[in-house]
C-alpha cells in the first residue's frame, strides 16, 4: 500500500502524520541499524568459549544478546513498514534467515572478523561508541517505536561501550605485548570508521525522513570526543588510514559476511518454522 | 577513567587473574550478601564482571567486591571452641520479644 492510497482513506488525528511518512525510506532505514545490531551479535556471539576467561565469555554474550534484542526489535519494525509498501509484511525471522548477502544493509565494521580480543575491543569501542550517540539522538525521534527503543538501548550499549572502554585502557596502557597488539588492532579497524558516518548512500533516505531518523554525520563530533579521549588516555595514538570501506548501506560487502551467514542461517533455513 | 585508585592485589594465582569475593544487595534495607566469588585483572573489572554474571535477573541494586586474600576466615578446625558456646545461652537469643507483624526482614 503506498502512501499515497493511505491518503486517501478517512483518517483521524493520530494518522495523518504516520501516513505522510515515506514508508520506504523508513523501513531502509530501520533495516540498516537492525542489520548493524544482528550482525555485530552474531560475530560477538562466536567469542562463547573462546574467550580469554569464563567472566569475558558471560560479558560478551550478555552484550550479544543485548544488540540481538535491538535486532529483533528493528527487523521487526522494518518489515512490518517495509508490508506497508509491498504489501507482504515480513517477520524478524524472514528477514535474518531468508535474505542473501546482497540485501544486507550493515556497515562493514561489523561484518569483519573477530581477530583477537584486542581487535574485537577496537571494533566495540567504535560501534558502541557510534550507538551510544546514535540510540540518545534517536530518544527525540518522532517515531515512537524508535523513540521507545531508543530509551531501552541507551542503557544498554552505554555499557557496552564501557566494556570496550575499560578493555581499551588496560590492554593500551599495559604491558608492552598488550600496547603493540591493542595499537595494531586500532590500526587494523579504523579504515571502516568513515562509512558509518558517511550519508552518500543515505542521504535520500535521511532527507526524507526529517525528525524520525538520525543523521550520523551529526553524531560524529560527539563520538569522536569520546573515543579520542579513550585512545589518548590509554596512551595509544588515532590512526590515520590510507584506504576507507564504503557501500554497506547499498547491499555491497566483503567476503566476511559471505562466510557469516551460512552459519548464521543454516538452521532455520534447514528447519522452516522452526522454534524453542 | 583509569583504575589506579584499586591496584589489583598480589598474591593471587601464580597464572591467570587474581580471584575477588562478590557481595550483593539485592534492595534498599537489605544488607549485603555473599553471593560467589570471579576472576578479574583488577577491582574495576572485577566490579563490571559481577554485573554481568550475578545480576542478570535484576538481583540486586548495589555491588561490593573485595580481593579474596583480604578476607580471613574462620578454620573449620576451631568449629566448636568458636561457636558451640553460644548454643547453650537462651538468654543470648531476643526469644522474649514479640516481632511486630509485617518486619519481615528483622
Amino acid at each position: 500500500m503506498t502512501a499515497a492510497s493511505l491518503s486517501s482513506q478517512p483518517l483521524d488525528n493520530d494518522d495523518i502524520d504516520q501516513a505522510d511518512i515515506d514508508q520506504a525510506a523508513l523501513a531502509t532505514y530501520v533495516l540498516g541499524l537492525g542489520d548493524d545490531a544482528l550482525i555485530v551479535a552474531q560475530r560477538l556471539g562466536e567469542w562463547i568459549t573462546r574467550a580469554p576467561q569464563i567472566e569475558e565469555d558471560i560479558a560478551l554474550g550478555n552484550i550479544a544478546l543485548d544488540l540481538l534484542g535491538q535486532a529483533r526489535t528493528l527487523l521487526g519494525y522494518a518489515g512490518e513498514v517495509d508490508g506497508n509498501v509491498t504489501g507482504m509484511p515480513r517477520d524478524e525471522d524472514d528477514l535474518a534467515f531468508l535474505r542473501d548477502e546482497r540485501e544486507f544493509r550493515n556497515v562493514h565494521l561489523v561484518e569483519i572478523e573477530n581477530g583477537d580480543f584486542a581487535v574485537t575491543m577496537a571494533r566495540q569501542l567504535i560501534f558502541s561508541s557510534y550507538q551510544y550517540e546514535l540510540y540518545t539522538a534517536l530518544l527525540t525521534s518522532i517515531d515512537p517505536t524508535l523513540s521507545a527503543l531508543a530509551g531501552k538501548a541507551v542503557k544498554e550499549v552505554a555499557y557496552h561501550r564501557d566494556h570496550a572502554t575499560q578493555w581499551v585502557l588496560r590492554l593500551g596502557d599495559g604491558t608492552p605485548e598488550s600496547h603493540e597488539r591493542m595499537q595494531a588492532a586500532l590500526d587494523q579497524v579504523w579504515p571502516y570508521v568513515e562509512e558509518i558516518f558517511d550519508t552518500a548512500d543515505t542521504a535520500d533516505i535521511l532527507a526524507a525522513l526529517p525528525g524520525i531518523a538520525a543523521d550520523p554525520a551529526a553524531l560524529r563530533p560527539a563520538w569522536s570526543r569520546y573515543v579520542e579521549n579513550v585512545i589518548t588516555t590509554a596512551t595509544l595514538s588515532v590512526p590515520t588510514p590510507t584506504w576507507r570501506s564504503r557501500g554497506g548501506r547499498s547491499g555491497y560487502h566483503t567476503e566476511n559476511l559471505g562466510h557469516l551467514l551460512p552459519e548464521m542461517q543454516n538452521l532455520h533455513r534447514s528447519h522452516p518454522g522452526a522454534s524453542w | 577513567m583509569t583504575s589506579d585508585v584499586h591496584p589489583a592485589p598480589t598474591g593471587g594465582p601464580r597464572k591467570g587473574w587474581p580471584l575477588w569475593e562478590v557481595f550483593i544487595r539485592a534492595r534498599r534495607g537489605l544488607s549485603h550478601q555473599h553471593v560467589g566469588s570471579l576472576h578479574a585483572p583488577d577491582a574495576d573489572m572485577a566490579l563490571r564482571n559481577a554485573r554481568d554474571v550475578y545480576t542478570r535477573r535484576g538481583e540486586g541494586v548495589s555491588i561490593w567486591i573485595a580481593p579474596s586474600t583480604a578476607i580471613t576466615a574462620s578454620s573449620p578446625d576451631e568449629k566448636d571452641p568458636f561457636f558451640d558456646p553460644a548454643m547453650d545461652k537462651a538468654y543470648r537469643h531476643p526469644t522474649f520479644y514479640d516481632v511486630p507483624e509485617g518486619v519481615s526482614h528483622l
